[in-house]
């Protein structure tokens, strides 16, 4: 049986399914469909909080936001996607309305706006603070009126198909039945998101584990900039749930175990009663995870059995704000730290959240490798450059999905016809052979997969984490090396075809040794301290030697290389960025 | 063991749903004794059909039907009957038509407790005036 | 020392077995652990086979409900502690027939969703640049609440309708109708009518309330079904009373 569309979507998540209905809108006659390792509405999108930034008020305009993003970002932005995200954001975020986002709203029934951190105006919509949740299903419910978007729920991608330097489709596993496919497309669009799951402490979901920066970076295509990874200030010991930056803009306060604002002492500015914009607990991800740090070495932190903690006081925000603003969240203190945000402090701790770097692409979502594109977290405009302003990713993936949607259907319409050559066969033979008899039956591994797993993470947090060294990312690239080879010999007992988790568990940490590895190789290499990346030995941002993207690629003897293309400038050179003052 | 996939379905489990289900749990049980209550609402107009038919037949016809009526099996089936009527007439009236009726004070939606509060009140009324009827 | 407790789970491999059995594992029992945490700690280190989904854990994905000691839950936002000294007993949901161990098949209820058209119906699709619908906020809370829906299946799993009669539309899908009836941006309320007031829309439901007394967010589907059914009903009263204009 062959299975084949003229688009093929991976990923069921925001950027998925909005790039799904841009095909299907623009262009009537193509054939599209969405593989997806979860049903759609379980994506991770889902678990977004706070908010979507676009500029709609009278006071704020396009060059403010594009400013405070590429200043937030340490001017690794690419500027011309900046300029393309910014004018594009509100349109996007008015369709989502006209689709039925039930965004929250001023009493006079116009979309309600609040602050965020990084931003110098109030310009981030919000659904209470379950924004990513109604963002999510909203573009899921919306799909099911398009009959023409075909489905594969709970199919997970292994491979992505090459031929003669194009993309030819995807293998890919049913999980309930275990049947292996080739699912042929003259265009792929990678939505697979990011890859928390790499480090131990992360507010993404069990499914974050990087198969899409796998699957391209595998099939030949550069990753940028992968060195970044993003330490949100607010999560929640243990299981890494995030407390929304909305809970800051909303009023929050960030205290250390004297009750002291200690934001005041890292150059954030001077604290008030009421939230000041760009200052303070509005300053942007990176230097407050940083300050943290700084927090814990003076040793003004507070110990607990999953280590160091600050807290997050709302107590003086009323009840009903936080009811109306932050149900979320105090839904989530009551039921997974048995705590009541109304009277009673919140511990926090910074945690993983999001990969600025992903599969290298153009703004129209296109990535170097003919007929492959990418949006949303799993790829690297760079609208973020060193580190990403909340609020900035849910427009994002819509701005790019539909992007990607738009340039994946043109590529498509006008591409010949794909024979399934004998090379592609091949491969999908090869891949079939590689999952039935080297993974299904193997006898004899050793190494259980969770034992791979915990030391990964346990070494990206200690080389890879908020500081690094190049000592501590020698050391780690080192340990990855074996954890690669320990790989080899992983252990698998589940020898059913049927929803054989097993399977997807050891295909997915494959996955994440690969992106870790070119975490730490970017990292190692990039000898400057800039946005998240904070290397001790190298404490100063070197626009001289860095003013560039790192793109890494795997050569076909799986050795890395990378290149440093300049960052495109279109009208903001670079300059100090100012917080609180 | 050989593992072969089938074509597209793995062989599902369906339980099969027990006889005595509706013991498990007091809400099943209510949903059935609800359920089993509409037989007796329905005996409750055959019943009065057969008193307005006697009525229209004349006194010896009527007499027949009281005595009828007053025959212990007549008042257990009838006793029983308007337990469930009552368990039909409270749930509706204070679980079902709170939860279905949106009501609006200055603007505010009333709470379903208040709404079925207002039922109370709307059936004592309705029976007060019944027994003003009947009785006065 | 350690507190331990007993997780009873079931099996259920499609490949050997022809009916489901139970598995005993002893597991640490901590504090802040989930009934999720629990599985997990036997998947990756007593029993690598064991199948069951999960994601988010933090409630809001609705991959991980599965039925605990006998009630449907979301696993990852139930702890072990409330069921302490234990044995807990988690079974697949109920009602879904069982793929594999704890993995039920919901494609019912996916193939459900689409026939109630739970997307913004406008008479007319007017272009972005037109700018935001207005929406007061009295507005937004009326249907606020039928939008919480996380797709779980916990109510499908407690309806006694769904588990006699398939066919049921159920709770879920009949909520997410009337999340967007209820919307006063929505003009396609007279649309998905055909569907939801056939027999096994609305009116199959006997307002039993479990789905209501299970549902995680709060959703009460069986009071959205309710004020459906009062909607319809008044509805076709008024088309058999009054004459065609003043409907």
């Amino acid at each position: 049986m062959t299975l084949s569309h003229d688009v093929l979507i991976v990923g069921g998540g925001g950027a998925g399914l909005r790039a799904a209905i841009a095909v299907v809108e623009d262009d009537p006659r193509l054939t599209v469909a969405i593989v997806s390792k979860v049903y759609p509405m379980r994506s991770h999108t889902v678990s977004a909080e706070g908010g979507a930034a676009a500029v709609i008020r009278p006071d704020d305009s396009l060059d403010e936001h594009a400013y405070d993003t590429i200043s937030g970002g340490d001017w690794l932005c690419a500027q011309d996607a900046v300029e393309v995200f910014v004018k594009e954001a509100p349109e996007e975020l008015l369709r989502l309305e006209h689709w039925g986002c039930p965004w929250s709203r001023e009493p006079d029934g116009r979309v309600a706006v609040r602050p965020f951190g990084g931003m110098k105006r109030m310009r981030t919509w919000f659904a209470a603070d379950k924004t990513g949740f109604h963002l999510l299903h909203t573009l899921f419910q919306t799909s099911l009126r398009y009959e023409r978007i075909a489905r594969y729920d709970e199919w997970y991608v292994t491979k992505l198909l090459v031929d003669d330097g194009r993309v030819a489709g995807v293998v890919a596993v049913e999980l309930m039945s275990g049947r292996i496919e080739a699912i042929t497309a003259k265009a792929v669009i990678l939505c697979t998101g990011g890859c928390g799951q790499i480090y131990p402490f992360t507010t993404n979901a069990a499914i974050k584990t990087g198969d899409g920066m796998g699957l391209a970076y595998r099939a030949g295509a550069p990753l940028k900039d992968m060195e970044f990874v993003q330490y949100h200030p607010t999560g929640l010991p243990f299981t890494g749930i995030l407390i929304t930056e909305a809970a800051r803009a909303e009023g929050g306060w960030l205290i250390n175990k004297d009750g002291y604002r200690y934001l005041q002492d890292y150059d954030l500015g001077t604290p008030s009663p009421t939230p000041v914009l760009r200052s303070m607990e509005l300053g942007p991800r990176d230097r407050l995870s940083q300050a943290f740090v700084k927090e814990v070495e003076k040793g003004r932190t507070v110990d607990t059995p999953y280590g160091p903690i600050v807290h997050l006081d709302l107590r003086h925000l009323r009840e009903t704000v936080i009811d109306a603003r932050l149900p979320f969240v105090r839904e989530l203190c009551r039921s997974y730290e048995n705590i009541d945000p109304v009277r009673e402090l919140i511990p926090v701790r910074p945690v993983v959240h999001y990969m600025m770097g992903g599969v290298h692409t153009d703004i129209y979502g296109a990535t170097p490798l003919e007929g492959l594109f990418a949006a949303g977290e799993v790829a690297c405009v760079s609208i973020n450059g060193a580190n990403r302003l909340g609020s900035n990713s849910l427009p994002e993936l819509l701005v790019f999905g539909a992007r990607a949607g738009v340039a994946a259907a043109s590529f498509a319409s006008g591409a010949q016809d794909l024979a399934i050559r004998p090379a592609v066969r091949a491969q999908v033979e090869d891949e079939r052979r590689r999952l039935e008899r080297d993974l299904l039956q193997r006898d004899g591994g050793k190494e259980p997969i969770s034992a791979i797993r915990e030391e990964m993470r346990a070494t990206m947090e200690e080389g890879a984490g908020i500081y690094r060294s190049g000592s501590s990312l020698a050391k780690a690239a080192d340990r990855l090396r074996v954890l690669q080879e320990r790989f080899r010999s992983v252990r698998l007992e589940d020898r059913s075809r049927t929803f054989n988790t097993e399977l997807l568990a050891a295909l997915e940490l494959s996955f994440m040794l690969d992106v870790a590895e070119t975490i730490v190789h970017c990292a190692l290499l990039r000898e400057e301290s800039r946005g998240a990346h904070q290397r001790v030995d190298f404490p100063a941002r070197d626009d001289h030697r860095f003013l560039a993207n790192s793109l890494v690629y795997r050569d076909a003897d799986g050795s890395r290389r990378v290149e440093y293309p300049p960052v495109t400038i279109t009208r903001w050179p670079p300059g100090e960025r100012v917080y609180g003052r | 063991m050989k593992v072969e996939y089938t074509q597209f379905h793995p062989r599902w489990y369906r339980p099969r749903v027990p006889v005595f289900w509706w013991l498990r749990r007091r809400s099943y049980l209510l949903f059935v004794l609800r359920e089993l209550s509409s037989v007796f609402v329905a005996w409750f107009v055959v019943f009065l059909l057969l008193l307005v038919n006697a009525v229209a037949q004349g006194p010896e016809d009527y007499r027949r039907f009281l005595d009828w009526s007053a025959t212990p099996g007549m008042l257990l089936l009838n006793v029983v009957a308007l337990c469930f009527i009552l368990l039909h007439a409270v749930t509706w009236l204070f679980t079902l038509s709170p939860h279905a009726m949106v009501v609006r004070l200055r603007g505010r939606r009333l709470p379903p407790a208040v709404i079925g509060a207002g039922n109370l009140v709307a059936w004592m009324l309705a029976s007060a005036l019944a027994a003003f009827l009947i009785l006065g | 020392m350690v507190d331990r407790i007993i997780l009873r789970v079931t099996r259920y491999r499609p490949e050997s077995d022809t009916e489901p059995m139970t598995q005993e594992h002893e597991i640490p029992l901590r504090k802040d652990w989930s009934v999720l945490d629990g599985l997990n700690h036997i998947k990756d280190h007593l029993d690598g086979t064991l199948s069951y989904r999960w994601s988010c854990r933090m409630g809001v994905c609705g991959s991980c409900g599965m039925t605990v000691n006998g009630e449907p839950k979301l696993t990852c936002a139930t702890f072990l502690g409330d069921y302490a000294p234990g044995p807990v007993r988690v079974e697949p949901l109920s009602n879904f027939p069982v793929v594999r161990d704890l993995v039920v098949d919901i494609g019912d209820f996916m193939r459900k969703l689409p026939r109630v058209k739970p997307w913004l119906i406008r008479s007319e699709q007017e272009p972005p640049a037109v700018g935001e619908y207005p929406q007061l906020p009295a507005e937004r809370e009326e249907y606020e609440q039928f939008s919480m829906c996380i797709n779980c299946m916990l109510c499908y799993a407690a309806c006694p309708v769904y588990a006699l009669d398939q066919e049921f539309l159920g709770p879920a899908a009949i909520a997410l109708a009337q999340r967007y009836n209820l919307d006063s941006r929505d003009q396609g309320a007279s649309e998905r009518m055909d569907v939801l007031s056939e027999a096994d829309g609305i009116w199959a439901c006997t307002f039993v309330g479990e789905c209501s007394a299970v549902c995680p967010k709060d959703v009460d589907p069986a009071g959205a079904i309710q004020r459906y059914k009062f909607t319809a009903a008044m509805d076709s009263l008024k088309a058999l009373l009054l004459p065609r204009g003043a409907r």
